[in-house]
């Protein structure tokens, strides 16, 4: 009764040769942060305020969205809404067809991800071209994501070497990053140049003054936006903060949790079209507005998708990206899956130990970990609750509620001891895939306990 | 002072020296002890796993068993962390949660409330901290290394009372050892690994035991270490505290 996560994690551990390498790797991103987060004095205090802010403005979403896109549309912005991902996809590509354009180059976007806009778009013969290098990567691989700020850390120097040779012509051989970082430019160079739109999406949309805000570490995002005389913004519902001082906030903390950065290396700020372009924002609900309504749940929309909350998890460092069956991993990808489909998505929710870890390095304090505990609370209702455990906790009930039998069973446990490892290693027993059994005492501390009362009884103790 | 102990069902069977050890300690505190017989299991394993509402009952009997004392002390951070933070949840409505908000760790009650400044025993070796998840970061036994806030341990601070002993740490101080209850039964992959990995670092200490608040973390780093035939003992924080007792 193994989760699809269990299974795809034992099949990571078990023949990646880079499996220990991830997760030191996804460490050092941690230790980074760490030494980030206690730079900061007031690192704590950025914590609650940006938290704050989140609630507020998420529970005031309607104020702050018409705020937004009313200076955005005075700003001359076209502004759209999508209430799903069909909807936001048909919006994209009407919006292409009337320009007549053929490529559109793009920087890094999950929400894009979530939409499927990619294969929706090149169905319909627009060629996308990611311009993130590790997005680049991934999408000459045919590869998806794996973690949601660092997408490609999983792939090596040499396999992007080889990815390189075969699709952009560089050198035999040449596993330099820095060289093939200079390969990637160059044919990026040429997508810019001859894409007829630019799309980014959105880390941050300020509704005093209708910017859109976008994050990046390579320029890319601006570069997207500097060539084509389209640029189309996707952005998710919940990225709206409500004025400059706020985003001060996110802007000191997002970097520094993700990548152990002070700042990224460009924020760009999106006001208007450029002269002779236009500028369009396209506002995707795609069931945000049902997870406000959420009451165990609607605190994941305050997430600012920094990412560090898998660097510091220990089940995402050791299973990788590609074990958890949503398309965001990890601790926000656990609970995000379950509210996009909690059958579907029920598999991850074994994926976690309830360390708390998380919970602690969310910039925006996103009580992850509680939510797993929730969400694993509903899995039998639906069909999802694992048999074994089940039956486990159910005769565990009925035991600990009988002080009676729970003595007897104590008497009986050290037989225990003396069972053949055939039936104590048998399938049900993931206990004995890595571990030894624990001894059972031939008297539990109960009886020891009676004898001690008595003994003290006699000397008149009590 | 009256004490009501409570012995988690796991120590019970498995490490009834750690509950002889908690009681002599408290004895030797001078404090009025009771260990209500009736008692079994918090309920933790089953809420953990998905079964929340099969522990309901457990509370009730709980708060039942042990409302009249001043505090309820348990040699387990995580246990008396499910049973503060999560009983008063579960009983909403139903029954006030007295004795979950009185429950201590052991370690918290001999730090926090007796402020303990002196131990009689001697403990001569080297050992281990497992600073384990709850205890560090529901229980706030000591800073979690995640957060910006002055450094403490509280477990340090109580071991270093005890003559003779040299406390070290492992490396990533306080990252989860992969237990997670029934997470070890059904993600055993990644249990293991995590398990093999906090072995690991404990060992590199030099250290000649681990030692921690929580006998379940040890239990799982104990089961690792005897299949992969790891040479390294293990030993509960209040047995070394009550040593010579
Ligand atoms: S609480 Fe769960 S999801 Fe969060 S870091 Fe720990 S193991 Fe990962
Ligand atoms: S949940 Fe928090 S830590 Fe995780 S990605 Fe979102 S903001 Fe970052």
């Amino acid at each position: 009764m193994s989760t699809l996560h269990s299974k795809a994690a034992q099949r990571f551990l078990e023949t990646n040769k880079n499996a220990r390498w991830h997760d030191d790797t996804f460490w050092v991103l941690r230790a980074k942060r760490d030494v980030m987060a206690h730079e900061l004095d007031e690192w704590e205090r950025l914590r609650d305020v940006a938290c704050a802010i989140k609630r507020h403005t998420v529970t005031h979403l309607d104020r702050y969205l018409e705020q937004f896109v009313g200076n955005a549309e005075r700003n001359g912005i076209h502004v759209h809404w999508a209430k799903d991902a069909e909807e936001f996809n048909q919006t994209v590509l009407s919006m292409l067809r009337k320009q007549g354009v053929k490529k559109m180059v793009k920087s890094k976007s999950m929400l894009t991800e979530e939409c499927g806009m990619n294969p929706y778009l090149e169905s319909h013969g627009i060629d996308v071209v990611e311009t993130d290098l590790g997005e680049r990567i991934l999408q000459l691989m045919h590869k998806r994501p794996c973690h949601i700020v660092v997408p490609a850390v999983h792939i090596t120097q040499e396999e992007v070497g080889h990815l390189f040779e075969e699709k952009l012509g560089s050198e035999k051989g040449n596993y330099d990053p820095t060289y093939l970082t200079y390969q990637a430019r160059l044919s990026l160079r040429d997508e810019f140049m001859t894409a007829g739109a630019g799309m980014t999406g959105a880390n941050f949309g300020v509704a005093e003054t209708g910017d859109v805000v976008v994050c990046t570490n390579e320029g890319n995002a601006d570069m997207s936006t500097s060539m084509p005389k389209l640029q189309i913004v996707a952005m998710g519902l919940e990225k709206i903060v409500p004025d400059y001082k706020s985003l001060a906030v996110f802007q000191r903390l997002l970097c520094r949790a993700a990548t152990g950065q002070p700042t990224t290396s460009f924020t760009s700020h999106f006001r208007k079209a450029r002269p002779g372009a236009e500028m369009h924002i396209i506002l995707v609900d795609n069931g945000r507005t049902d997870i406000i309504g959420e009451p165990e749940h609607w605190e994941t929309l305050k997430c600012i998708r920094c990412g560090s909350c898998m660097n510091t998890c220990p089940v995402y460092r050791r299973s990788g990206g590609y074990s958890y069956t949503y398309f965001i991993p990890g601790p926000i990808g656990i609970n995000l899956g379950m509210l996009k489909d909690k059958v579907r998505y029920a598999d991850n929710v074994s994926a976690c130990t309830l360390c708390c870890s998380c919970d602690n390095v969310c910039p925006v304090k996103v009580n992850l970990s509680e939510q797993i505990y929730c969400w694993r609370q509903g899995l039998d209702s639906i069909g999802k609750a694992d048999l074994v455990k089940k039956s486990m906790s159910l005769g565990m009930k009925y035991l600990f509620n009988h002080p009676q039998m729970y003595d007897t069973a104590l008497k009986f446990a050290p037989i225990t001891n003396h069972l053949p490892h055939v039936l104590m290693y048998n399938k049900l027993n993931g206990w004995g895939y890595g571990h030894e059994m624990p001894v059972f005492k031939k008297q539990p501390f109960h009886e020891i306990a009676r004898n001690i009362l008595k003994d003290e009884d006699k000397k008149g103790n009590i | 002072m009256k004490i009501g102990l409570f012995i988690p069902c796991y120590v019970d069977a498995l490490y009834p020296e750690v509950g002889v050890a908690a009681y002599k300690l408290l004895k030797h505190l001078q404090l009025d002890v009771t260990y209500p017989m009736n008692q079994t299991c918090c309920g933790q394993p089953m809420a953990n796993a998905g079964f929340e509402r099969e522990a309901v009952s457990l509370a009730g009997r709980y708060e039942d068993m042990f409302q009249t004392f001043d505090y309820v002390v348990a040699p387990s951070a995580s246990c008396t962390a499910f049973v503060r933070f999560n009983y008063p949840r579960l009983m909403k409505g139903k029954q006030r949660c007295e004795a979950a908000e009185k429950t201590m760790d052991i370690c918290e009650f001999l730090h926090d409330v007796l402020r303990v400044t002196s131990l009689p025993g001697k403990f001569p070796h080297k050992v281990s901290l497992h600073n384990s998840c709850h205890g560090v970061r529901e229980l706030g036994l000591s800073s979690p290394s995640e957060c910006n806030m002055p450094k403490f341990n509280k477990i340090k601070d109580l071991l270093s009372l005890v003559e003779g002993i040299t406390v070290v740490e492992p490396e990533r101080v306080d990252e989860c050892c992969g237990f997670g209850g029934m997470f070890s039964i059904e993600e055993p992959a990644v249990s293991t690994r995590m398990g093999t990995d906090k072995l690991e670092r404990h060992i590199d200490t030099g250290a000649e035991f681990i030692t921690g608040p929580d006998s379940s973390c040890l239990m799982h780093l104990e089961g690792v270490a005897r299949r992969l035939k790891k040479d390294i003992k293990f030993i509960h924080v209040v047995q070394i505290l009550a040593a010579g007792l």
